[in-house]
């Protein structure tokens, strides 16, 4: 019954949405666990660096989230590996001898590393001395950030082929390594994805930050290590939103000139401006008439961001066969919800700046507002972005060289469709839980630690003179006597 | 684009040592969540999962490896036996994803604790079960036409394939078992012996069911195994088999055996994929696509090979470094919970 539930579907549109669904679940965990990797480290070095107690409350808080973040991650991530290959064998066997490395690279130099030092991480505290966990520390969050440099490179291959040639047997085959890893929109596409990753952290752990302040009316009985997780977030947010907006930009120029189409669809383009194009602020994009209906625009900024000239001529997507042209849709709104959540980020940042100035960086209620509604926005950006270049890719795998159409698996639509439904049952109910307990564990906050003899054998004992290796060692000795 | 026959072969050797790896390390990991239901306390449970919640992590990753390296240096392979298995590996996906946050949620919550539990147990067995099942659809044949799959979406399942499936179940309820007897004393060890006894039993029953019916699956397999030359290299296996089982046994009687039963279990798991290996070589997919037929050209296989011949030393020396840290019996209080 089941089964006949998907008779007469599309079976290669089944396995679009089910990659596009456990991709866009799994990329929320990566893109939340780089920037949170980094920011634990960072805490502890403070911590062993200043032996203040708050940063070790505030990495205790925090790494609770980001176990449980991780292991979320690692779950999806293992789906993702096989994906390939259950629903795209044929692009696997295509593209499998460029990629292949990479992804194999990846796992090599990045997820054990990752999944090595993250128990010295989380439980190894006691065991291994100060230093040794703060190498382990990062080495998870170099991990973390490596794992995503392999992968862009070979989403950005996808993208901007280079460095191949085509087999007899329809292989892509690789000619040159160093042009397929650095085809030309891979440091666009790493910049931009790192970036976006550490501004969702910052925007995050401000959200929590900022819940706190505005929660506890009675500002004595703040946890101190609440107005530094504050104060640090709004810190990142205001250095890296303009960063990440530059960046932005650039990728968008580099995608200008590898992949018109997918701007022309970005920016509403259907027909071509020949003498300076409008940037378009609002319009609703009618597939059917190719024609943005009720557009509202700038006159010739679109040419001015794109071409850096008022006047610069802008070819449209009726340069480009029906055939080849991606869906404007979903493009045109993808991309403003990105670029506006991009620049409310910066809103956010400077206000904090100026607050700052003003000494109010800790009592100003609408400042705590503003960045607590901001807090999930990263992963809603950085959802909206992928998307953005993602769909902007069809209708190819391989731009302009392998055609979705053309690398599904020879599967029928009811194998397909049935484990897309398993797929969004399990995930909703199995991440649905992960994401409560993380809120609940926000909610809770950082804990002053009451300090009781437990806790003070993870800090440096002064009093004793004992240092914790030795403490370790004498442990070891007690246990295999 | 030429084929380099040494490469190809060297890397259908690092696959399997990465499959191997993969099935000893999250062979225990996976068995403890098989041998949950036998120990119904709370303190137990914690116990035994924090003898692996530093490092399941890093076994679960071999798993990857295994699957990244066969995308990577066979991708045709990789192709075909993904469509072919969909069915048990969609359900191992889906098994460890619930098996792998189990390790996360169980301490975040009092009133599910009990759900997570049987998450960990119900992600545990299925994962092992369709792991035996893609293997017994492996070595049993798969159909291929033109570079692809060409057989339908149920042609996995068969007796012998649901016979390997509750094979590996029981394999790694010994090996989780063994593990325990080295990471435990007490009640739980004493308790881990007689599971690693019983468990022990099951798989002589279950080794020897396999390997009596493997043979008869294809006469190519016949031949691999009961003619010149190959039985030469074949009729040490079993015999070492029988060996490797009687020095088990005899370690599970005496109790100051605490590590040797678990090491005698890894070999023993060996000595059955050296078997598995003679069935299949020089195939890479039995019966039509050899290790040859399916590798990739030089120039990939050769730019990953450099990398993992560096590489692997190091991440095995790491991976011994975490294991070493958390050496010793296992506190069930340890933890950032």
């Amino acid at each position: 019954m089941l089964v006949g539930l998907f008779e007469g579907l599309d079976a290669v549109l089944l396995a679009r949405i089910q990659f596009a669904f456990t991709v866009s679940f799994h990329f929320i965990f990566p893109a939340f666990t780089i920037g949170l990797a980094s920011y634990l480290a960072v805490l502890n070095g403070l911590y062993l660096r200043t032996h203040d107690s708050k940063y070790l409350n505030l990495f205790k808080f925090w790494v609770k989230i980001f176990a449980i973040t991780f292991a979320m991650g690692v779950v999806s991530g293992i789906t993702m590996s096989y994906q390939f290959g259950t629903n795209w064998s044929v692009f696997s066997d295509k593209a499998g001898p460029v990629i292949g490395p990479l992804m194999a690279y990846e796992v090599l130099t990045a997820f054990f590393l990752e999944a090595g030092f993250l128990g010295i991480m989380l439980f190894g505290r006691s065991r291994v001395g100060p230093g040794l966990h703060m190498f382990a520390c990062i080495m998870v969050a170099f991990g973390t950030a490596l794992s995503a440099t392999w992968i862009l490179s070979v989403n950005s291959w996808m993208h901007t082929p280079t460095g191949y040639a085509i087999a007899e047997n329809g292989q892509f085959v690789p000619v040159d390594w160093l042009e397929i890893m650095f085809n030309p929109s891979f440091p666009y596409r790493l910049a931009h994805t790192l970036t976006a990753a550490y501004l969702t952290t910052a925007f995050i752990v401000g959200g929590v930050g900022a819940w706190h302040l505005l929660r506890d009316h009675d500002h004595d009985r703040i946890h101190q290590g609440t107005r530094t997780m504050f104060s640090m977030a709004m810190w990142m947010a205001a250095i890296v939103a303009p960063l990440q907006i530059v960046l932005g930009d650039l990728h968008g120029l580099n995608t200008l000139e590898h992949q018109p189409q997918k701007v022309m669809a970005m920016e509403g383009h259907y027909e071509s401006h020949p003498d300076g194009a409008p940037l378009y602020l609002f319009g609703i994009p009618n597939e059917e008439k190719q024609r943005l209906d009720y557009a509202i625009g700038i006159p010739k900024a679109s040419s001015l961001i794109l071409k850096h000239d008022l006047n610069a001529p802008l070819d449209g997507l009726d340069t480009i066969p029906v055939a080849d042209r991606p869906p404007v849709a979903i493009l045109f709104w993808s991309f403003r919800i990105m670029v506006g959540i991009g620049f409310l980020m910066l809103f956010v940042g400077l206000w904090s700046l100026w607050a700052r100035y003003r000494r109010t960086l800790y009592t100003n209620r609408w400042l705590h507002r503003a960045a607590l509604i901001m807090g999930p926005s990263g992963l809603v950006a950085v959802l909206a972005g992928w998307i953005t270049t993602e769909v902007g890719r069809q209708p190819y795998t391989v731009w302009g060289l392998l055609r979705t159409s053309e690398s599904a698996s020879p599967l029928d639509a009811p194998a397909v469709g049935t484990s897309l439904l398993a797929f969004i049952i399990v995930y909703f109910f199995v991440f649905g839980a992960g994401v409560f307990y993380i809120l609940r564990l926000m909610r809770a906050g950082p804990h002053v630690y009451e300090g009781g003899l437990a806790e003070l054998a993870d800090g440096p004992i002064r009093t004793a003179g004992i240092t914790p290796a030795q403490q370790s060692q004498a442990k070891d000795k007690k246990e295999e006597g | 684009m030429e084929i380099v026959p040494w490469l190809a072969y060297s890397w259908a050797f690092l696959l399997a040592l990465a499959v191997f790896i993969y099935v000893v390390l999250d062979g225990f990991d996976l068995g403890l969540g098989i041998l949950y239901p036998f120990f119904p306390d709370r303190r137990d449970r914690d116990l035994l999962m924090n003898t692996v919640a530093p490092v399941w992590d890093g076994n679960e990753t071999w798993l990857v490896l295994g699957g990244g390296g066969l995308f990577a240096a066979f991708p045709m392979a990789y192709g075909i036996v993904m469509p072919a298995l969909y069915a048990p590996i969609i359900a191992m996906l889906l098994a460890l994803v619930f098996r792998g946050v189990a390790f996360e949620y169980r301490w975040r919550t009092e009133r599910w604790l009990k759900y997570w539990d049987w998450a960990f147990i119900g992600g545990s067995v299925v994962a092992a079960f369709s792991q035996g099942i893609a293997l017994g659809a492996l070595v049993q044949g798969i159909e291929v036409a033109d570079r692809a799959y060409a057989g339908g979406w149920w042609d996995w399942l068969s007796p012998f394939s649901l016979l390997c499936g509750v094979a590996v179940i029981v394999g790694y309820a010994l090996l989780g078992a063994t593990w325990l007897i080295m990471k435990t004393d007490g009640p739980v060890q004493d308790r881990a012996r007689k599971l690693a006894w019983i468990f022990g039993i099951a798989t002589v029953l279950c080794i020897g069911a396999v390997s009596l019916i493997t043979p008869f699956l294809d006469s190519v397999y016949y031949y691999r195994w009961f003619e010149m030359p190959g039985l030469l290299i074949s009729a040490p296996v079993p015999m070492a088999v029988a060996i490797i089982l009687f020095l088990l046994f005899r370690s599970l009687r005496v109790h100051h055996h605490e590590y040797r039963p678990f090491i005698l279990s890894l070999i023993l798991f060996a000595l059955c994929f050296v078997g598995l290996g003679i069935s299949i070589f020089p195939d890479l997919i039995p019966p039509d696509v050899t290790i040859l037929d399916a590798a990739t050209p030089y120039n990939s296989q050769i730019f990953m090979f450099v990398g993992a011949v560096v590489l692997l030393p190091l991440i095995l020396g790491y991976t011994a470094y975490a294991y070493w840290v958390f050496r010793g019996k296992t506190d069930p209080d340890e933890g950032y919970h």
